[in-house]
């Protein structure tokens, strides 16, 4: 077998036991708390596996390791703020949130709030948040399919996408959130797996002397010691050292308000149990982050010449997958063929089980706020309900093809910054003034999630990133994503956090201080008690 | 608790015996404890991990010293973020077992008792 053809087996591997799992688990869901929310019966380890499976995208296992390897120390920043985040979602959110909802994240602003205009601005904000972050994950699927398989075909990129489309279709109407769950945590394994694998025979060559490895991919990087210190990439002008300050605080603060991290908390029993998910989650992901360092810095190491010259091409994306074959003896052994194909297939595992926790978080969000609070006043039935799912996951879906297809000849690296940034201004100021502000109210709720999340995107929109970046001399690629001879920026930074952050609390503040509510305040001691003990809260399902 | 027939999101009327777990002096403890925790640990630890990112971008030559071979501080820096992160979640589990979790249970026993039904295992079937 040739390496395309072991690629091709191992994708097709990862697809039928995706595909198995989803059949089994749709044979287990009955009502809307199986739907959504999985029964409430995992445990926390296996909530912690999910939410690791959930949350590191494509853009952690390849984007890190690349950034790490082409701009070095400074792509480790990612690594340490997408960790330390977890922080603010142990302390402040998870227990909280488990206690006083129960399928959304609009589910506990409601609880003190008016119904529908909450759940008319999260929803918006949960999808917003969501499609920003499919797009870039289908793109990255299509490029990944056509890099891995060493065939640059338009058509098979695209099909790539429809294929990943369809199949995260699949996976939540057919398997609901147990069925998503599942292949989360398969993906979880396999990733941990994959990478322990690699992350040991590149320690191996180096005697496990770390130093040793960072002095030779310093001195391969043609950079030397600056490759080890921060400011290689964004230590050049005052402005690109202000962006990193604005990205370093919407990673630490996006992670806690991301809808599809927010509703796995739903799906265990109790708020301890929530607690536990989110330790076993810290150990995971922090463990899988100091695996990007070795990664990235290996692959800076021990990827010369050809290859070398590959990862550059491609953005950084094929360090991970390029190491492996390395590791594994060179281009052209058997050995390199199966670890290439085999962290091909991780990363293609990747991609499918963040798809699909993102389309099942914004089509239930779709139909449980929008269509079961705002339209049908509350009165849908939960087969109703669940229909609606189905119908919104495959719209949600058919639309993330459609955009994603052109999106792939435009620049859209920013994506995943702007779905932190989005959920950062828009979602935690409302989530964390809830659960401890009693004068919060309902228009507060209202202007911090819009306020939030039209200064992020407005602000991306007069970026750099959307436009007047200009054309790269080298490579002569489009730096931003409207065509060269459009600019409307005049916003300095690509990443708006800094700004829009403190934009979200001010219009919450704002919002809540010119306007009185008394149901809202009463409420909330409701709130209170419940999301600190777990009185009235949502209980599991005993099957 | 979810029924087909009735709207099925949120309860509109007030429960009044949130009111008395809400006075009672255990709960008055519980919360003061939770947050004696967790706003102090979330301002120490979002001040560390901003320190971090100030000093990578402003202080290029304290990070670029040297530690070991070619361990510089930045990346003892770096590693430090991922210690404190594992040990401030692992404090957080010990503190929360002991000095939140029995309070938590006594006041979700007291709530079940004086609702006069289960608040658990009635989600669903």
């Amino acid at each position: 077998m040739n390496d395309q053809a072991i690629t091709t087996v191992l994708f097709l591997a990862v697809v039928a036991l995706t595909v198995g799992i989803t059949f089994w688990a749709s044979r287990q869901s009955s009502g809307t708390n199986d739907f959504y929310a999985g029964g409430r019966s995992f445990s926390g380890f296996q909530n912690g596996l999910a939410i690791g499976g959930d949350y590191m995208s494509a853009a952690s296992f390849l984007g890190i390791s690349g950034a790490i390897a082409l701009s070095g120390y400074d792509g480790f920043l990612y690594s340490i703020g997408f960790l330390v985040a977890w922080l603010v979602a142990l302390l402040l959110v998870a227990e909280m949130l488990r206690n006083s909802g129960r399928y959304t994240m609009a589910d506990q602003l409601a609880y003190r709030m008016k119904q529908r205009p909450v759940r008319m601005a999260a929803a918006t904000s949960t999808v917003a948040v969501s499609v920003f972050y499919l797009l870039a994950q289908m793109v990255g699927a299509g490029a990944l399919v056509t890099l891995l398989l060493g065939v640059d075909s338009q058509g098979l990129k695209n099909l790539t996408i429809i294929g990943v489309g369809a199949l995260m279709i699949f996976y939540v109407t057919v398997g609901g959130m147990k069925g998503t769950t599942w292949v989360q945590i398969v993906k979880a394994v396999l990733l941990m797996a994959g990478s322990a694998l690699i992350v040991v025979l590149v320690l191996v060559k180096f005697g496990f002397n770390l130093s040793d490895l960072l002095g030779t991919a310093a001195s391969n990087s043609g950079k030397g010691q600056a490759f080890l210190e921060p400011g290689l990439k964004y230590g050049a002008t005052m402005t690109s050292k202000l962006d990193f300050l604005s990205l370093g605080i919407a990673l630490v603060l996006g992670t806690a308000g991301l809808p599809h991290i927010l509703i796995r908390f739903y799906t265990v029993p109790t708020a301890r149990d929530a607690r536990k998910s989110v330790l076993w989650a810290i150990g995971l992901i922090g463990t899988f982050y100091l695996f990007t360092l070795v990664l990235g810095f290996g692959a800076a190491a021990l990827l010369k010449g050809d290859e070398a010259a590959k990862v550059a091409e491609s953005k950084g994306n094929l360090a991970s997958p390029l190491l492996a074959e390395a590791v594994g003896g060179g281009a052209g052994s058997t050995g390199g063929a199966v670890l290439l194909a085999l962290i091909a297939a991780v990363a293609f595992a990747t991609i499918l089980a963040v798809v699909a926790g993102l389309t099942l978080t914004s089509s239930a969000s779709v139909a449980h706020d929008i269509y079961n609070s705002v339209i049908k006043k509350g009165k849908a039935t939960e087969k109703q309900e669940i229909r609606v799912t189905r119908f919104a996951a495959a719209g949600i879906g058919a639309i993330s093809i459609a955009l994603a297809i052109p999106a792939q000849n435009l620049n859209i690296a920013f994506l995943v910054a702007l779905a932190f940034a989005v959920a950062a201004s828009a979602n935690l100021p409302a989530i964390v003034y809830n659960m401890f502000w009693r004068g919060f109210n309902t228009r507060g709720a209202v202007w911090s999630i819009y306020g939030g999340l039209i200064s992020a995107v407005g602000l991306v929109i007069f970026s750099p990133v959307v436009s007047g970046k200009g054309i790269d001399p080298v490579s002569g690629q489009n730096l931003s994503l409207l065509p060269a001879s459009i600019d409307i920026s005049w916003f300095p930074l690509e990443n708006p956090g800094l700004l829009s952050i403190p934009l979200g609390f001010f219009f919450g503040w704002l919002g809540s201080v010119t306007s009185k509510e008394a149901r809202s305040e009463e409420r909330f001691t409701e709130l209170e008690v419940r999301a600190l003990t777990g009185a009235g809260a949502e209980g599991a399902i005993q099957h | 608790m979810s029924q087909d027939t009735a709207p099925r999101d949120q309860v509109e009327r007030h429960d009044p015996v949130y009111d008395e777990l809400h006075a009672s002096s255990e709960f008055i403890e519980l919360r003061r404890r939770y947050r004696g925790f967790v706003f102090p640990a979330t301002v120490a630890f979002l001040s560390w991990y901003l320190l971090y990112v100030v000093l990578s971008n402003w202080a290029g030559s304290f990070m670029s010293t040297k530690v070991v071979g070619n361990i510089n501080v930045a990346l003892v820096f770096g590693l430090l973020q991922f210690a404190t992160t594992f040990a401030l979640a692992w404090v957080y589990s010990r503190y929360s077992t002991a000095r939140l979790d029995p309070l938590a249970r006594e006041l979700d026993e007291r709530f079940i008792a004086l609702e006069g039904k289960s608040s658990r295992g009635t989600g669903g079937h």
